[in-house]
């Protein structure tokens, strides 16, 4: 074992499998600066690409059909609104439309999330908004030795992958969108997630497969990137108040493991989902259905971004999911009244 | 023209001080996120600018600060916008910050999405068209903006609907670490020809060169309900934003020489050679970013050494927008220091 960066881990992840499979490339705006180290190694497989997100994206696509493997590269994964024809009516349609014969084995990796005080252009995480689109799995590590692995497993598939990179885990992103060059601000970054333990060769996680961070009896909280750490520090400040929380960290939001939900569900009768995407018509929705098709008997709550994500930091705070919300919500679902 | 040139020289000095004062407030933690400066950029706006009557309106990008300061927009409001004071005194209540400042009352729209610039002047020539106004609509956005599908089929739009839109494309060369002419194909001149759009490219460091042009670009724009494409050389003398690395050699290669020095010392992939020619290409190229901060390309020393009889003029306006910019700042800072209290 070893340590390393979370940026560090998914280059290093993406080094090893272009070692081993010629058929990758990687395409993009700035890749030819953000992934520097990759152009020394392999200049001929780095694309850059202009400011032609509809144009690049789609042209992935049809890239992947032809045998390529392409990471296609997105600056925010706010900006995939100018490609969405190319998830929504091609890189998802191509394989059933083909009477499943041709699969489109593309990755698009991009970086989400808010905490950096960018405004609501630049900070949103849309996995809701593409999760319910047949056809494309949604991938959000919350640790280096998770992206790493889910790296090397998106660049196995035979099918769409998006793989979402958090900016509050990038040292890269905070240093380079954070502002370089002044230390009068702090984000609040995780550090069990910017920065972690690695296996030496990397192996391929399971897609779709929870892990579950933290073992407990009351009530189960569920969530993905970020939000994972604010749960877990959350937990530490509701074990003083004598409630145990079992923490799922989803990994990937599609597929979504419901089956391990359900049985953490099914030990403790309460659910509180976390989740930084918009609350409405998403992934917390989703997970309450589902438990509630299968005929689990809990309570619930969720805590989710309501609105377009302010400008002003201290109204951000408050939009975004917190390690106070968290406690509060907590609270509320293990007595029934705050 | 000596009254004209000292106007000209006035709205980019204002936005210059202005710009600089966010810049020291950013650099202290009070400005949150990414801040984009249109420094390098006064002359060409200010000649579009100056020659707008009540009305008009502008879409912007994620640079869109002179223009505000320009347009007149009220400074400590954008300020306070800046500093994401969630007040009513800020122009958006705090809840859009710089790279989405707006403005009802100027029709003043900005969007940090590359190329959107383009389809919002659009509609905003179509509702000054429809409303049988003169008023014409002004796009503001850079270069890279121009390989935007959505940019591009605006131009189109705004051709065969006959709108009344200028389309301003401030090109210095560089969008973030992309160097421009590596990723556009053709000329854009020609390109806004070839959507039947008129065009013509100008040295945007001169103030007066892009006003006496603009002067008559503007009145047939009214008047034929056409679109033009205004091309203008600029630069951004902070670089895509403020810190940026590439301005800082060290920066530079601390950034992106460490990774690319890594990478050497690993096996596989590439052979010696050719990743010594790959780095250095990159490096070289991105040394060639700091072209765009020589004194011989800033728009206000080009006005100034143009009109050296107007040195004291010059000084005097320097001195009276300082203090203006002073009073701002001390404006802005009673209303934040007050809501924290
Ligand atoms: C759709 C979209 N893609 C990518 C970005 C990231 N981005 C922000 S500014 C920028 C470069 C813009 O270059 P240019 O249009 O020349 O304007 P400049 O910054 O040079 O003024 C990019 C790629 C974005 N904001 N929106
Ligand atoms: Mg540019």
């Amino acid at each position: 074992m070893k340590r390393m960066n979370f940026d560090e881990a998914i280059e290093n992840a993406i080094i090893q499998a272009m070692l081993e499979d010629d058929r990758i490339i990687i395409m993009g705006e700035d890749v030819h600066t953000n992934r520097s180290a990759l152009v020394a190694r392999f200049s001929d497989r780095i694309f850059p690409t202009p400011i032609s997100e509809a144009s690049f994206l789609g042209a992935g696509i049809t890239a992947a059909m032809a045998g390529l493997k392409p990471i296609v590269e997105l600056w925010m994964i706010d900006f995939i609104c100018v490609a969405f024809d190319a998830i929504v009516n091609h890189a998802t349609k191509v394989y059933d439309f083909s009477g499943k014969r041709w699969g489109v084995p593309l990755v698009i990796r991009a970086p989400c999330g808010g905490g950096l005080g960018d405004g609501g252009q630049h900070e949103q995480i849309l996995y809701g908004s593409i999760a319910s689109i047949p056809g494309i799995k949604i991938l959000l590590p919350s640790n280096p030795a998770d992206a790493g692995g889910l790296m090397l497993a998106a660049l196995q598939e035979k099918h769409p992958v998006i793989f979402l990179e958090h900016k509050l885990l990038s040292e890269q992103l905070l240093y380079y969108l954070g502002g370089s060059g002044r230390n009068t601000v702090k984000f609040d970054v995780p550090e069990n997630g910017i920065e972690g333990e690695v296996p030496d060769h990397w192996v391929p996680l399971e897609i779709g497969k929870l892990k579950v961070l933290k073992e407990g009896t009351d009530l189960t909280m569920v969530s993905a990137g970020v939000a994972v750490h604010r749960c877990m520090d959350a937990a530490i400040e509701l074990e003083k108040q004598n409630i145990s929380a079992e923490i799922l960290d989803l990994r990937t939001i599609v597929p979504l493991d419901i089956d391990n939900i359900a049985a953490s569900v099914q030990k403790t009768g309460k659910i509180l989902i976390v989740d930084e995407d918009y609350k409405q018509f998403g992934l917390s929705g989703e997970i309450a259905a589902s438990l509630l098709e299968r005929k689990l008997n809990f309570t619930y709550q969720r805590i989710g971004t309501e609105t377009t994500i302010p400008f002003s930091p201290q109204l951000e705070v408050k939009t975004l999911p917190s390690v106070e919300k968290i406690v509060s919500m907590s609270q509320f679902l293990f007595y029934g009244s705050h | 023209m000596d009254a004209e040139v000292l106007h000209l020289y006035e709205l980019m000095v204002r936005s210059r001080f202005f710009e600089e004062l966010t810049k020291v407030l950013w650099e202290d933690g009070l400005i949150p996120g990414e801040l984009h400066l249109g420094i390098g950029t006064e002359a060409a706006i200010a000649g579009v600018v100056s020659n707008l009557i009540d009305g008009d309106a502008i879409a912007s990008d994620h640079r869109s600060t002179p223009e505000f300061i320009m347009r007149g927009v009220n400074p400590s409001s954008i300020l306070l916008e800046m500093m994401g004071h969630p007040g009513e005194e800020s122009l958006c209540a705090g809840l859009g910050g710089h790279m989405h400042l707006f403005s009802k009352e100027y029709l003043m729209a900005t969007s940090g999405i590359v190329g959107a610039s383009l389809p919002g002047a659009v509609g905003f020539a179509l509702a000054a068209k429809y409303k049988k106004t003169d008023n014409i609509a002004v796009s503001f956005s850079g270069e890279g903006s121009y390989n935007q599908g959505h940019a591009l089929e605006s131009l189109n739009l705004a051709s065969t609907l006959q709108l009344p839109v200028l389309f301003v494309c401030k090109d210095n060369g560089w969008s973030i670490t992309s160097k421009s002419s590596d990723f556009t194909g053709g000329n854009l001149v020609q390109r806004a020809n070839g959507f039947g759009i008129d065009g013509i490219s100008l040295n945007g460091l001169d103030v007066e060169e892009v006003y006496n042009a603009i002067q008559v670009i503007i009145p047939r724009i009214r008047k034929n309900k056409k679109p033009y494409f205004l091309h203008v050389l600029v630069t951004h003398r902070e670089g895509h934003f403020t810190t940026d690395p590439l301005l800082n050699p060290k920066d530079t290669l601390k950034k992106y020489g460490a990774s690319i020095t890594k990478s050497f010392l690993t096996p596989k992939g590439a052979n010696l050679g050719k990743r010594i020619k790959s780095v250095g290409t990159i490096l070289s190229s991105l040394m060639e970013f700091r072209k765009q901060v020589k004194s011989k390309n800033d728009p206000l020393y080009i006005t100034r050494r143009k009109h050296q009889e107007l040195a004291q003029e010059f000084d005097e306006v320097d001195q009276n927008i300082h203090r203006e910019i002073k009073k701002i700042l001390e404006r802005t800072l009673e209303i934040y220091g007050g809501k924290s209290k």
